[in-house]
């Protein structure tokens, strides 16, 4: 069992609130998954921008002076802003898929949570609440959102096997299942030179999409073609830099629910998140179908 | 009326107060529930012919195990409504998610919207009125009672059925394992009527299908035929 939350925003005068929103939203499903939590926040672009978001378990050594060595090594100007374990790194958007890799170099041990132009991931272990109050996750602003807290069923509770998976430039996914066939995706998505970090599964179907869509897939292809390739049990939600995705197996076993308004798209895995939501009462309410791809780009 | 607000009352108080007034035999027959918010096992094991009113929706396992109470949610309903209901009446107006009736021996289940996958699971006697359309894999492993449908019917409608009867007034996306569809005989078509009067639901009984198990894929004799 775990509990998903999104939301997706149309009316951007909500910006603002999206922490604050998605914060109390993966607070209430707490009691579907209490071991870690994490969240995915798509902020505003900044013109030629790109952030990375990193971790630590020991942030004190590693984000000292991070901010200096990343620029020296990359010959451009890189500021960082640090909150508990994570830190967020902007630098020049031409460097963005090269940091990574140079980050890892300059701190043995640090790890990257996502990269990209708007998309900053943070996640560690514990209740959802206390991990919200660590990153400060009410205050964040942004265009969308997705969290997560895990039970976990398939992999070990740590920072990394929390969700979400991020996989490539601000592509995020988490997952309510479990996959059947992720060992065998694992070996084809080596082939095609896209690398796993973890023993998770999740992370499989995160890369997968990712391939997909280097292929040249759209969000909404590259679900579709999920359905065709993954086993398992799952009900994913998936954010890119401009979109907002949902699938479900066929099967369905695993809770959905989503609201629709004029100002948002929400989902929950269960209708207990999304009760404090504006306008929910008359909000178009429904269960995904099963099979069925939903995506939203703005 | 009795009121109970769950803005300021917890789960547990609201289940005793609902359990104590079923079985008590009181005068306190009506009750209202307010702010249920997708509050889990909601007004559940009601031993006793009360009336509770849910304004609002609710989540997992709303009125289970229910014996002669009327329920009633103004919202939809989560996982599990009504599951294993013993007898008496759960109205949905609005929809209802996956496995909604499981299981259950008796009682009437009405659903206004739509209900999701697997309703009418493994049901035992319950009658499940469906004022929209039911999702895959409905009426799987049914034993006995009635699940009628006025609009359409997923993948799967009634594998491995038992002796549990089928209507449906729309289309079915396809049966399952070892159901049939059957010839509609004129007690069906009278249990049919008083079914969807009971529910309030518009529509003529001339106007459904009947499925059933063909009995291939389970042991029938004649003989037991009153067991179910």
């Amino acid at each position: 069992m775990c509990g998903i939350v999104g939301l997706f925003l149309k009316d951007e005068a909500l910006a603002p609130g999206l922490g604050d929103m998605l914060t109390s939203m993966l607070v209430t499903m707490t009691d579907r998954g209490p071991d870690s939590a994490g969240i995915a926040v798509y902020g505003a672009p900044e013109t030629g921008v790109a952030k990375v978001t990193v971790q630590s378990d020991t942030p004190g050594a590693a984000f000292d002076g991070l901010d200096s060595a990343l620029a020296q090594a990359i010959g451009g100007p890189v500021s960082i802003s640090v909150a508990d374990t994570h830190a967020v790194l902007r630098l020049d958007a031409a460097h963005a898929d090269a940091a990574p890799g140079i980050l890892r170099g300059l701190r043995p041990g640090l790890r990257v949570m996502s990269r990209g132009e708007t998309i900053e991931i943070y996640k560690e272990v514990g209740l959802p609440r206390d991990v919200a109050a660590r990153f400060g996750l009410r205050a964040m602003a942004g265009t969308h959102g997705i969290g997560h807290t895990r039970m976990a069923t398939e992999s070990a509770v740590t920072t990394l096997g929390a969700h979400p998976f991020s996989t490539g430039a601000d592509q995020c996914l988490v997952h309510n299942g479990s996959l059947s066939n992720h060992h065998n995706l694992t070996r084809l998505l080596e082939k095609a030179g896209i690398a796993v970090e973890t023993e998770n599964d999740s992370e499989v179907a995160a890369a997968y999409l990712t391939w997909r869509m280097q292929q040249g897939a759209t969000l909404g292809e590259a679900l579709e073609q999920a359905l065709q390739d993954l086993d398992g049990f799952f009900t994913f939600v998936v954010g890119t830099r401009d979109g907002f995705g949902v699938v479900r197996d066929p099967i369905a076993c695993k809770p959905a629910v989503m609201a629709e308004t004029d100002a948002y798209v929400a989902f929950g895995s269960e209708y207990r998140a999304l009760v404090d939501l504006p306008g929910i009462e008359t909000a178009r309410v429904w269960e995904p179908e099963p099979a069925t791809v939903y995506f939203w780009t703005r | 009326m009795q009121t109970i607000d769950l803005a300021d009352s917890d789960l547990r108080t609201l289940n005793a107060t609902l359990q104590a007034a079923a079985t008590g035999g009181g005068n306190q027959t009506a009750w209202e529930v307010l702010n249920p918010r997708g509050a889990h096992a909601l007004a559940v094991g009601l031993d006793g012919p009360i009336e509770v009113t849910v304004r609002g929706s609710t989540g997992y396992y709303c009125a289970g195990m229910n014996k002669e109470a009327t329920v009633h949610v103004t919202g939809s309903a989560g996982p599990g409504v009504a599951e294993n209901m013993m007898s008496g009446t759960v109205v949905i107006e609005g929809d209802a998610s996956q496995y909604a009736g499981a299981t259950g021996r008796g009682g009437l289940l009405v659903i206004k919207g739509n209900a999701s996958s697997r309703c009418g699971i493994s049901m035992k006697g319950i009658d499940i009125v469906v004022h929209g359309n039911v999702g895959h894999m409905s009426a799987f492993m049914a034993q006995a009672g009635t699940l009628v449908v006025l609009g359409d019917a997923g993948e799967a409608l009634g594998d491995s059925l038992y002796e549990a009867r089928l209507f449906v007034r729309g289309s079915v996306k396809s049966l399952g394992t070892d159901c049939v569809e059957k010839e509609m005989r004129p007690e069906h078509l009278a249990l049919l009527a008083d079914l969807l009067e009971r529910a309030g639901a518009p529509a003529a009984p001339e106007e459904f299908r009947r499925y059933g198990s063909a009995r291939k894929l389970y042991t029938f004799d004649i003989d037991n035929v009153q067991e179910y």
